[in-house]
């Protein structure tokens, strides 16, 4: 039983992950975007050790922030998208007819999404350090544990923001209004060290800023006993978020 | 169908609401092994929501449903196992490939039998690296009826199968159906098009404003109005009544416009009305017989058109 649910969980994950890759939007700003964002500001800054970053590179400082970016645009967009989108047009009322459990397709949502988050941020690492010497500090394990807490979290997120809205178009507006402020005022594009004090007051706010935060710490080798309060915050949102949308689950 | 046949479904005072909207109103009946049972009403009678119920996919708020000996409610999963369900409102992602949706939905049942006969049957043999979105209403169509039946289910399940579709795709759909059947599964399936119940089921329950006023098989059904038929024609000229009155079965004569209906009975009928014409020198075309359809059933039985 539990052996033909998980060959199940795998083809649904494969399909699913073909399909993400032909939507031209998400394949792009997952894989293509954060690329292009580095080019231009790696070309402009270069990665030459900076007195502001405490002796870093812009581009060590930028990767993991911008590592921030894709996981705030696969958990508020696609994630958000995709379930509002499955829900509104039937797809999950056909599963709904077989014997599918829903916990699969939640799983496997977030398999292929993280699965996505993944390659983009590979990519993203791959071409720093072929263009600009990146530096990595951390260590391989906590950082991935980081990056894992900092996916989910948002990822359930979106599933909350697919359950609570109307309709898709609303998830959709509601994941942007939330997205575009964070992606400018958290860190994860541009820096908060050159932002003036109410900027960096306001980022306190945003659940993005932490991710950077802490993916950044991790990415330097800080140890996790000076980013509990990123952990905590992250865990909270994460527990917050999968309890309300395991409440409000809907096929329809 | 004699009583004798083993039944596979049964409904039992079946009723549901959505708030204060009564969508099924104490619903009663039940399906024969190997028989196509179709439930026929106007939008909005309650057709949905029974075969939904039926389905495991909505709770009612009241009755008694046994599908293959299983309660829909607390057998969900053992259930969906034995059924196929085409629902009224449903899609696939856009972007899936009519061969990734075969073969994601046959890991789901754990299938080990080989699909490719099936689309093949239904005509999707060339579509298989089709995308969903790409494909025709009646492609589409045909690939849920694909979906319904890959578990090789002992009851299917079809809700408004061929709505929207043109009637050249319709029919084809009818043959897939008729073919179902003749393969030993029990179809239940739902329509507001009268003309698809008379010509593909075996037993017709007429359900309105969530009841069932009638069920029967479609001949007994249309042979409860009585033997009358009607001729029909277009007269080219003015057309006097009292000649054609004198016809032997004639019951009623309506005009409007160019167009003569004379109701009646009796096998002289239509002859006496030809003779009649020819007779008295009426020009006429487009004559012909119209016998009465399980739409008259309706008509009469509820007072009003089912399309409307
Ligand atoms: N999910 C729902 N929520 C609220 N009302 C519904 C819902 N589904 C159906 N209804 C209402 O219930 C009645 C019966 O609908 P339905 O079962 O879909 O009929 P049919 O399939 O015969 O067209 C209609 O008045 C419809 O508006
Ligand atoms: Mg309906």
């Amino acid at each position: 039983m539990a052996g033909t649910q998980i060959k199940t969980l795998w083809k649904m994950t494969w399909v699913e992950t073909k399909l993400f890759l032909r939507e031209p939007m998400a394949a792009f700003f997952t894989l293509a975007f954060p690329l292009m964002v580095l080019f231009l500001f790696g070309g402009i800054y270069g990665n030459e050790p900076n007195e502001m970053f405490g002796g870093r590179g812009t581009v060590d400082m930028l990767v993991p922030a911008y590592m921030g970016m894709i996981i705030g645009t696969v958990g508020l967009m696609f994630v958000t998208i995709n379930m509002a989108t499955y829900r509104e047009k039937g797809i999950l009322r056909r599963f709904k007819t077989t014997p599918l459990r829903p916990v699969i397709i939640l799983l496997d949502t977030v398999l292929v999404n993280f699965a996505m988050t993944l390659v983009g941020t590979g990519l993203l690492i791959v071409a720093a350090i072929l263009a600009f010497d990146l530096r990595f500090d951390g260590h391989v394990f906590p950082f991935l544990l980081a990056f894992i807490l900092a996916s989910l979290s948002f990822f359930s997120l979106g599933f909350v923001i697919a359950s609570l809205a109307p309709t898709s178009r609303v998830s959709q507006v509601i994941g942007m209004v939330l997205f575009y402020p964070m992606l400018f005022l958290s860190g994860a594009s541009i820096p908060l060290q050159i932002m003036p004090g109410s900027i960096q007051k306001i980022a306190d706010f945003l659940p993005l800023t932490y991710v950077v935060k802490l993916l950044q710490g991790a990415w330097f080798g800080e140890p996790a006993g000076e980013h509990l309060f990123e952990i905590l915050i992250l865990t909270g949102l994460l527990v917050v978020c999968t309890v309300i949308s395991a409440l409000t689950f809907r096929w329809e | 169908m004699s009583s004798a046949n083993t039944i596979v479904i049964a409904v039992q005072d079946l009723a549901k609401s959505y708030g204060k909207v009564v969508a099924v109103d104490g619903i009663s009946f039940e399906v024969h092994e190997g028989e196509i049972f179709g439930m026929v009403g106007p939008n909005g009678a309650g057709k949905t929501t029974t075969i939904e119920c039926i389905e495991g996919l909505r709770n009612p708020d009241q009755g008694g449903i046994r599908v293959l000996g299983m309660e829909p409610k607390h057998s969900k999963y053992r259930l969906q196992k034995r059924i196929g369900v085409q629902l009224q409102e449903s899609a696939l992602p856009d972007r899936i490939k009519v061969w990734e949706a075969m073969d994601l939905f046959a890991s789901i049942y754990s299938l080990s039998a080989d699909w490719h006969p099936l689309l093949e049957k239904l005509g999707l043999a060339e579509k298989i690296k089709a995308t969903y979105s790409k494909l025709s209403g009646g492609q589409k169509q045909r690939l849920f009826i694909a979906l319904a039946l890959i578990n090789d289910p002992e009851v299917v399940f079809l809700d408004e199968l061929t709505t929207g579709l043109d009637p050249h795709a319709r029919r084809a759909i009818w043959d897939l159906v008729l073919g179902i059947r003749d393969q030993g599964k029990t179809v239940v399936l739902t329509t507001h098009f009268m003309e698809e119940a008379e010509r593909l089921c075996n037993r017709v329950a007429i359900v309105d404003q969530g009841r069932i006023v009638a069920l029967d098989t479609p001949e007994n059904l249309i042979r409860s109005l009585g033997p009358e038929f009607r001729v029909t024609f277009r007269v080219t000229g003015p057309f006097e009544q009292n000649a054609f009155k004198k016809i032997q079965g004639v019951s009623r004569i309506e005009q409007k416009d160019d167009r003569v209906t004379i109701h009646g009975k009796g096998d002289r009928l239509l002859s006496g009305v030809v003779n009649t014409l020819e007779k008295g020198g009426v020009g006429f075309r487009d004559l012909r017989t119209e016998h009465p359809t399980l739409e008259d059933v309706f008509l009469i039985l509820t007072g009003k058109k089912i399309r409307d």
